[in-house]
């Protein structure tokens, strides 16, 4: 296990420098701190009230998860009541499986889907695909990541990596001629080509942006129109949610809609905001004929004792990678996981394995701009802290030089003899040969480990204790 | 309960148990009503707010003119695939009733609905299927433009959700502006899926 932790660890480094050497990607990471993060910066100062506004959307947050099997099991009955069908699913492979099964039972074989990070997370479209059904991403970015082949590199902006020169040459071979390297030209093809997507397709696959308990409505937030085409056109509907994803009634929605679009993209809503009340209904002219929900765990009830609970009131709004320092020089891909950014960093250990990622929680610097800048005001820096926390206790002896390192300074720490002598030691040698230089670039071998990535501090060539004694005596 | 799918048999009963077994010190949700953001002039704010994300807003002052307004309008006259569901004007050529299949709605051009209401804190309008046989045609025609009724305008969202009746119908959205995207170098395109364009009426 230790060479695998040891493994993912590297590659976080590999990749970062990989990121940071890739001028076309700092190009693009240079502009979200004028494009995405000053939106976010202005939403919140055009906002009167902003903090208590967000304030108050935390605490909905916070009472609903007190209570979530309540409001779950409310929902359920919401959801049945308007003829729709409700899933529970421990972890991912569950919740594919019942997606799977329910598109296969009914021998269809294409599906579209609108964007959503709980498909993600659970990798749905690879299960769908090894269920031999056709899956198509209806997301302009997504769908671009999609042909690629790529992980989403930033929660609201998928294809954020990639520049229109990159889009054209991802996309042509689809086209089967060369596509200009122009944003208009590419969208309108991504548009034609989808909507015959959309006309095939017998089953559409959505995300819940909110589902409200009260009337078993799910809330789909969208600009492009795709959540609704992916919704109008296909005979079923299956949405996938994340057990924290409930709020109690209906009014608390206006809440969280004024701080969504906000943090997300800046805009004060979003261009399409659907309210969906099960399948169509007597009397309705128009709706799908079934209407799935499925509820998944993977994890979340775990944390929801836990003091990371917090990271349960996410909305997914990716304000916190637009402020943060790391992921604005590093990028998406480098942090591995589905989730990306500071809240990835919390999110990926909880949902995938703290061992796994340990080296997450310390790609930080705690700054705490993404608090700034969450519409929920998640302690995401607090949260950092806890995990590495954990991590200690959960792995204590992780490096073997380490640890040997902290025994023999407590050792001298001890005994204050060995402590003058050792200092004076260091200050005589060390300190001496650095005199002109604070900094000790490389340690030797054995210890060229903590060098690496950070120098060292070289000891002064005078003590303190000397320089006290010298200047204690000059001065009256 | 309604599930037959063997993956899913126990998953309910452990998950639900598993969040009640956190005890969490029980929290009470804060009250539902708010004032709320309040405007001298409702639809001027409206307006400012629709044309800042690239809608397009036009107001009618008296009944009789606002058939000779909408004709005159460049999209209605360039479009020539229209349909309208909106009482008493006479604009569509398609009779959205008599398709069958939404996939043959692909040569719309312009959708004229009725909006139920405006909402002046974000350029929002409120709209429902009721007179819409196919919801898929509010995405898929070229441009969409939206009658409201001139009292029918709120200041913010709160007003909004009071007016929504729910449990009657099983679908409705929220509108604001042509369907665009950022996907491309965060850069904006507008008319992404849905329309290209959107105009909201205000009618006596």
């Amino acid at each position: 296990m230790t060479d695998y932790v040891r493994e993912t660890h590297r590659e976080f480094l590999k990749a970062s420098r990989a990121a940071v050497a890739d001028r076309g990607l700092q190009q693009i990471l240079g502009r979200l701190g004028d494009t995405l993060g000053r939106k976010n910066r202005e939403a919140w100062q055009a906002l009167p009230n902003s903090d208590a506004i967000r304030e108050r959307a935390r605490s909905i947050k916070d009472a609903t998860l007190a209570d979530l099997a309540t409001h779950l099991a409310t929902l359920e009955n919401s959801v049945v009541a308007r003829g729709g069908q409700v899933y529970y699913a421990d972890d991912g492979a569950a919740a594919c499986q019942i997606i799977c099964q329910l598109v296969k039972e009914r021998g269809f074989q294409r599906v579209v889907k609108s964007k959503s990070m709980t498909s993600e997370e659970i990798h749905l479209n690879a299960a769908l695909e090894q269920a031999g059904i056709e899956t198509v991403e209806t997301d302009f970015g997504e769908y671009i990541i999609q042909v690629a082949g790529h992980r989403p590199s930033h929660i609201v902006g998928p294809a954020l990596h990639l520049s229109a020169r990159d889009v054209a040459r991802i996309l042509s071979p689809v086209a089967g001629e060369t596509l200009p390297v122009e944003r208009e030209a590419l969208a309108a093809f991504a548009r034609r080509q989808l909507r015959s997507k959309f006309a095939a397709a017998e089953v559409g696959i959505t995300g819940v942006n909110f589902a409200i308990a009260e009337t078993g409505s799910i809330v789909l937030v969208s600009n492009e129109g795709n959540a609704r085409l992916t919704t109008a056109l296909p005979r079923i509907h299956i949405a996938v949610m994340g057990i924290e994803k409930v709020i109690p009634r209906f009014q608390d929605l206006a809440w969280f809609l004024k701080v969504l679009a906000r943090a997300a993209t800046g805009q004060k809503l979003s261009v399409y905001t659907s309210i969906i009340t099960g399948p169509r209904a007597a009397g309705e002219l128009d709706g799908p004929d079934e209407f799935h929900l499925v509820i998944l765990d993977n994890g979340r009830s775990k944390i929801l004792g836990s003091p990371l609970r917090e990271s349960l009131f996410c909305i997914r709004c990716g304000a916190c990678l637009n402020a943060c320092p790391i992921y604005r020089n590093v990028g998406g891909h480098a942090y591995g996981g589905v989730y990306s950014g500071p809240i990835g960093a919390v999110l990926t250990p909880l949902y995938d394995g703290l061992a796994e990622h340990h080296h997450l929680p310390h790609a930080s610097s705690l700054c705490g701009a993404c608090q700034a800048a969450c519409p929920v005001k998640i302690q995401i820096p607090q949260m950092l802290i806890q995990l590495r926390e954990q991590l200690h206790e959960e792995t204590p002896n992780d490096s073997r030089g380490e640890s040997r390192a902290y025994r023999l300074w407590a050792a001298v720490l001890r005994r204050p003899w060995l402590y003058r002598w050792s200092s004076w030691w260091a200050t005589r040698t060390v300190g001496r040969w650095f005199r002109r230089q604070p900094w000790i670039r490389r340690l030797p071998a054995g210890l060229a480990g903590w060098t690496e990535h950070r120098d060292f501090p070289a000891p002064a060539p005078l003590r303190f204790r000397d320089w006290w004694r010298r200047n204690s005596r000059e001065q009256p | 309960m309604s599930a037959s799918l063997p993956a899913d048999k126990n998953a309910r009963q452990s998950i639900l148990e598993r969040i009640r077994s956190r005890e969490l010190p029980p929290r009470e949700l804060p009250p539902l009503f708010d004032e709320g953001i309040r405007y001298a002039d409702r639809w001027a704010q409206f307006q400012e707010v629709l044309s800042s994300v690239g809608g397009q807003f036009l107001s009618v002052a008296d009944r009789d003119g606002v058939a000779a307004t909408l004709a005159k309008l460049p999209v209605v006259e360039s479009s020539r695939c229209r349909a309208c569901t909106v009482p008493d004007l006479h604009f569509g050529n398609l009779d959205l009733n008599a398709v069958d299949d939404p996939r043959d709605l692909a040569g719309l051009d312009l959708a004229i609905f009725p909006g139920q209401f405006a909402v002046s804190e974000n350029g929002a309008v409120w709209v429902t299927d009721e007179s819409i046989r196919h919801r898929a045609a509010l995405f898929i025609a070229q441009h969409l433009l939206l009658v409201v009724r001139q009292p029918d305008c709120v200041d913010n969202m709160h007003q909004a959700y009071q007016r929504l009746a729910f449990g009657e119908r099983g679908y409705g959205l929220f509108i604001s502006g042509p369907s665009k995207t950022a996907d491309i170098e965060q850069s904006l395109v507008i008319g992404a899926h849905g329309p290209r364009s959107l105009t909201v009426v205000a009618v006596p």
